[in-house]
């Protein structure tokens, strides 16, 4: 007996079904179903997911995907999500997974921060007729620029990363999600402009042509590291911690462990990739530091070291110390960030909003004088472009996207990473479901987004009467709050609307 | 001339190519009565063979040397010697089904009398082509076929 | 109602400048009469003047010119300047009664050197010793504030028009080889002083017309680097801009120009390879020191003056020479009216700055 209720119930228009058979095919989760004998269709309802691939597929759109209106009783304080998750540990003994962002109603500041536009006093630009800039250099800078006595450049510049826009596509690892997945994004950056994120996972043979526009992380687990690839990345990214899952190793089951994962993480076929929680030889800031040096060694000085962080109670102070560590470049993920498998508990109540981690440490970092020497990018849910619009104006130098991006290119956030059966072909190694993404489709829809963000971001700033992204980063005067308490305010360092 | 390949590496076994072909092919043009009213029932011409790991649509070659055309009794198939397209008339083929033998592809499909892919007669994009949702046929100048 | 630097208010402007390259002094009343022309572009809400060459008697002390709200105020600051500086001189600014100019505030000019024991103790250079004085009195003493701080220069301004402002400090009988004028046009009434342009720091005045969208970038980018932006005006912070950069980076006046109205991108992406790698390495480097949004601005400084326009151009500034003298105005007619025919007359171009020097 199972004590589920089931949560989604699709409704089939038997009118419109053609019975071609295409929903049975497509579904991991087995929903759907066609009785050999009579070739009639039925569905099981308790395996649905919502990720809407029969929807999507079916040429007649005869589907529909619904809540289920079999219910419990109702209870404000024991919803049928709780109660399910309790069926769900009862069966098993186990901690619950779950995969993508946090989905509790916390507060998103985004939607209560309003933006400015220019009236008569200043004047709006038009982007269509004025050069308006979004290129963005990230890299430590130095503490200034001296020129010899015949004016040449004296300064040496610390690496400098270029940016087209200030969007970058967030650590993915090959494993958590599909090489098709990985190279859509890997080309739709190098189309864009932007960089794409190995995550732990190694940069596999494919990707090669796309390596000037990688960044590479270090994360826990080390999976997939070795001299070559740390040479072949724009940026060396350290991993601390995810937005998802704060204090939270990663595990990625020998299952998903197939030939193709095992060489670019550089493990056995079929173990398990355990990334501890904390980097066993980062114990402390100074060990941070340790580890920052390595890797400059390692690469010669030649490329910018970033280290990211999950967004917690203390991370202006941290990111403080990363500052004074020596990395160039510092990566906050909120709390709202998604994962490929985090445990339900932690996802849903472990780190900040990223709007207060980015507000209280860009703060911070200036008031320490530090904030012009790294640069800081922002992560863990930047939904559209006025979302990355707000986090450059609070004090980002650009943001990561990750769940956007992979929305782009079908997901419709069930939620299921964690179960490798994406019927999207995204968060999955088999093989059946991999060849569902087709890379050439699906870079050209990334690219796609970036570019609309872009143009929208454009628009934005023509409105405030700016031309250049660089006068709209820290600019919080081009914020205002709505509804938020005096203390939300003086924490993003914000008016309110009216104010 | 412009041929249809498919790509199997794509292919995700969805059937749509066949949906859609049938569409084509129907007198209603309209993907709900071509399936579940007109009669007599229309046929795709294009099939997938394959299950969800391998799959791929068979598809005529419109083979610059057609077998079928050289099998065929009545001088229903016929190669255009403008476009290259190998079409079965209707009028004429009286079921021999010499064709079917013939192809080496398979590609020639056997109702009551022989059917097969016509690239929709000169459309710019053949519907299985154009309907495919991850771009597993595509339709482009290619070499020459046998 | 909010004072200036309780609330930020935006401003439209006149900006005028007259310097004279042989650094031969010359009376106020030319430039009050070119500023006066443009009373259109301002609201009688400020109006003010920066002379440069005025006090060669005491060229070796600043020159702090401080209005006070109240006896309080004056005891406050008097106690911080005598425990600070060597106070040369001291005295009431003189004005006379003018039609238009109501509630003055008490002005006091102080000629002062750094106290030489403070000086040495705090490791830093008088400059900087000063600057951060005059910043602490503005930013700690409530109703005092240093309105001008540079050596042989001062800055005169009033809620007012610009041309009774200069009547009733009686700028005609002063002398300067550089003078700069601002008439305001803010959009609301703060009718305080200290709001009132040009804005000062040690030898820099500027005047400005304009409002930046950048403000509040540019605002927490110099901030990072002590300094502190009361007034939240685009002046102050644009002020604090140069002084960081010239003063304390050692860039330039020319380069320095160029970070706060950087060339485009694509400008730069053209460039020669060493040219790019410069620009590239300013922009990214000082992209906090951007303004962006329309302005034209007249910087004074002891030698001569820097004009600039914001990278759109999207500020009216012309200029003209005649024979040794240069002029600058936000209208050709302010130029025309006391110099009716200039050997050359040109708009200044967006992002171009049109630096003077007095020789030698």
């Amino acid at each position: 007996m199972n004590f589920l209720n089931p949560e989604f119930q699709i409704i089939r228009d038997k009118d419109r079904c053609i019975k071609c058979g295409a929903c049975v095919r497509q579904c991991s989760y087995e929903v759907h179903v066609s009785d050999k004998d009579t070739g009639e269709l039925y569905t099981n309802d308790i395996n649905c997911v919502a990720c809407h691939r029969c929807t999507s597929i079916c040429p007649t759109r005869t589907l529909t995907v619904k809540k289920n209106e079999s219910v419990y009783r109702e209870s404000a304080n024991w919803t049928s999500d709780y109660i399910n998750q309790i069926f769900r540990q009862a069966e098993t003994g186990g901690v619950l997974l779950s995969g993508m962002s946090n989905p509790q109603p916390y507060p998103i500041y985004w939607d209560k921060i309003l933006l400015n536009a220019s009236q008569v006093t200043n004047p709006s630009i038009d982007p269509l007729r004025e050069p308006m800039e979004t290129r963005t250099y990230i890299g430590a800078k130095p503490d200034k620029i001296e020129f010899d006595s015949n004016g040449k450049l004296k300064t040496k510049m610390p690496p400098q990363v270029k940016l087209e826009m200030p969007i970058m596509f967030s650590a993915m690892s090959f494993g958590s999600i599909s090489l098709n997945a990985q190279k859509s994004l890997a080309a739709a950056a190098q189309q864009c402009g932007t960089l794409f994120n190995t995550g732990e996972g190694g940069l596999h043979e494919e990707l090669m042509p796309y390596k000037d526009c990688a960044i590479v992380q270090v994360a826990s687990g080390r999976f997939g590291v070795s001299k070559e690839y740390l040479d072949m990345g724009r940026i060396i990214e350290i991993k601390i911690g995810q937005g998802a899952k704060p204090g939270i190793g990663g595990h990625l089951p020998g299952e998903k462990i197939n030939e193709d994962v095992s060489k670019t993480r550089m493990i056995p076929i079929g173990t398990d990739a355990i990334s501890p929680a904390p980097h066993h030889d980062i114990y402390s800031i100074e060990d941070l530091r340790q580890l920052v040096y390595s890797l400059k060694e390692a690469t010669n000085y030649q490329k910018p070291v970033s280290v990211k962080i999950a967004a917690v109670h203390n991370s202006a102070a941290i990111a403080s110390g990363i500052a004074r560590a020596g990395a160039d470049i510092i990566v906050l993920d909120g709390f709202r960030g998604g994962t490929g498998a985090a445990p339900v508990r932690i996802r849903d109540n472990v780190g900040i909003p990223i709007e207060l981690a980015l507000a209280a440490v860009d703060e911070r970092l200036r008031s320490e004088s530090l904030r012009s020497k790294v640069s800081l990018i922002a992560a863990g849910s930047f939904r559209n472009s006025a979302d990355v619009v707000k986090g450059i104006a609070l004090g980002a130098d650009a943001v990561y996207i990750a769940s956007a991006a992979l929305i782009a290119m079908g997901c419709h956030m069930c939620r299921q990473c964690h179960t490798g059966k994406c019927n999207w072909g995204i968060a999955t190694q088999r093989s059946d479901l991999v060849k569902r993404l087709n890379p050439e489709i699906m870079s050209q829809r990334a690219a796609n987004l970036l570019t609309a963000w872009n143009h929208e971001i454009k628009e934005m700033l023509g409105g405030m009467g700016i031309n250049s992204i660089d006068s709209l980063r820290g600019n919080r005067l081009m914020l205002r709050g709505i509804g938020l308490s005096q203390k939300e305010l003086d924490i993003l360092g914000i008016k309110h609307a009216g104010e | 001339m412009k041929r249809i390949y498919a790509r199997e590496q794509y292919c995700i076994n969805c059937r749509l190519c066949e949906c859609f072909c049938k569409t084509a092919h129907s007198v209603s043009k309209d993907i709900i009565k071509a399936h579940k009213t007109e009669k007599p029932e229309p046929v795709s011409r294009l099939f997938v063979e394959g299950d969800n790991m391998l799959s791929f649509a068979v598809n005529c070659r419109h083979c610059d040397k057609p077998a079928c055309v050289e099998a065929c009794i009545t001088g229903a198939m016929v190669k255009d010697p403008e476009t290259g397209i190998v079409i079965n008339n209707s009028e004429r083929c009286v079921g021999c089904l010499s064709c079917v033998l013939a192809c080496p592809y398979g590609a020639v499909k056997a109702g009551n009398i022989a059917y097969k892919c016509d690239l929709c007669r000169g459309e710019e994009m053949p519907a299985c082509v154009k309907n495919c949702p991850n771009r597993a046929l595509i339709y482009i100048e290619g070499g020459s076929e046998r | 109602m909010l004072k200036e630097g309780q609330v930020r208010i935006p401003s439209g402007c006149a900006i005028a400048a007259i310097m004279d390259k042989q650094a031969k002094p010359f009376s106020g009343s030319e430039i009050i009469k070119s500023i006066a022309l443009m009373r259109d572009r301002s609201n009688g809400l400020g109006g003010g003047f920066a002379a440069y060459g005025i006090y060669p008697e005491y060229k070796e002390c600043f020159a702090l010119h401080i209005f006070y709200d109240n006896n309080q105020a004056k005891t406050l600051a008097e106690e911080f300047l005598n425990n600070h500086f060597d106070i040369k001189m001291c005295g009431v600014i003189p004005t006379k009664p003018t039609a238009g100019i109501k509630n003055s505030p008490k002005i006091w000019r102080y000629f002062a050197l750094p106290n030489k024991i403070r000086l040495n103790s705090s490791g830093k250079n008088e400059d900087e010793y000063t600057a951060r004085c005059v910043i602490r009195i503005n930013s700690s003493i409530p109703g005092a504030y240093v309105f001008s701080s540079g050596k042989n220069m001062g800055a005169f301004k009033a809620v007012g028009f610009p041309e009774e402002v200069g009547e009733f400090y009686m700028l005609d009988e002063y002398k300067a080889y550089l003078w700069t004028a601002h008439g305001r046009f803010p959009t609301n009434t703060p009718g305080w002083w200290g709001g009132a342009h040009p804005f000062t720091l040690l030898n820099w005045s500027i005047v400005h017309n304009g409002e930046i969208s950048s403000y509040d970038a540019n605002r927490r980018y110099v901030e990072m680097f002590g300094y502190k932006c009361n007034l939240q005006t685009d002046t102050e912070v644009i002020t604090y801009l140069f002084d960081l950069l010239v003063r304390k980076q050692g860039l330039s006046l020319e380069t320095a120009a160029k970070v706060l109205t950087a060339p485009d991108w694509d400008i730069i992406d053209a460039m020669e390879q060493e040219e790019k790698e410069k620009y590239t390495a300013l922009r990214a480097t000082y992209s906090g020191a951007l303004i962006n949004g329309p302005f034209s601005i007249i910087l004074g400084f002891d030698g001569g003056l820097v004009a600039l326009n914001d990278r759109l151009k999207l500020r009216a500034l012309m200029a003209a020479e005649d024979k040794e003298k240069i002029y600058f105005a936000s209208e050709e007619s302010a130029i025309r009216v006391v110099c009716p025919n200039p050997d050359t007359l040109w708009s200044v171009e967006g992002g171009t700055p049109v630096v003077a020097k007095v020789r030698g």
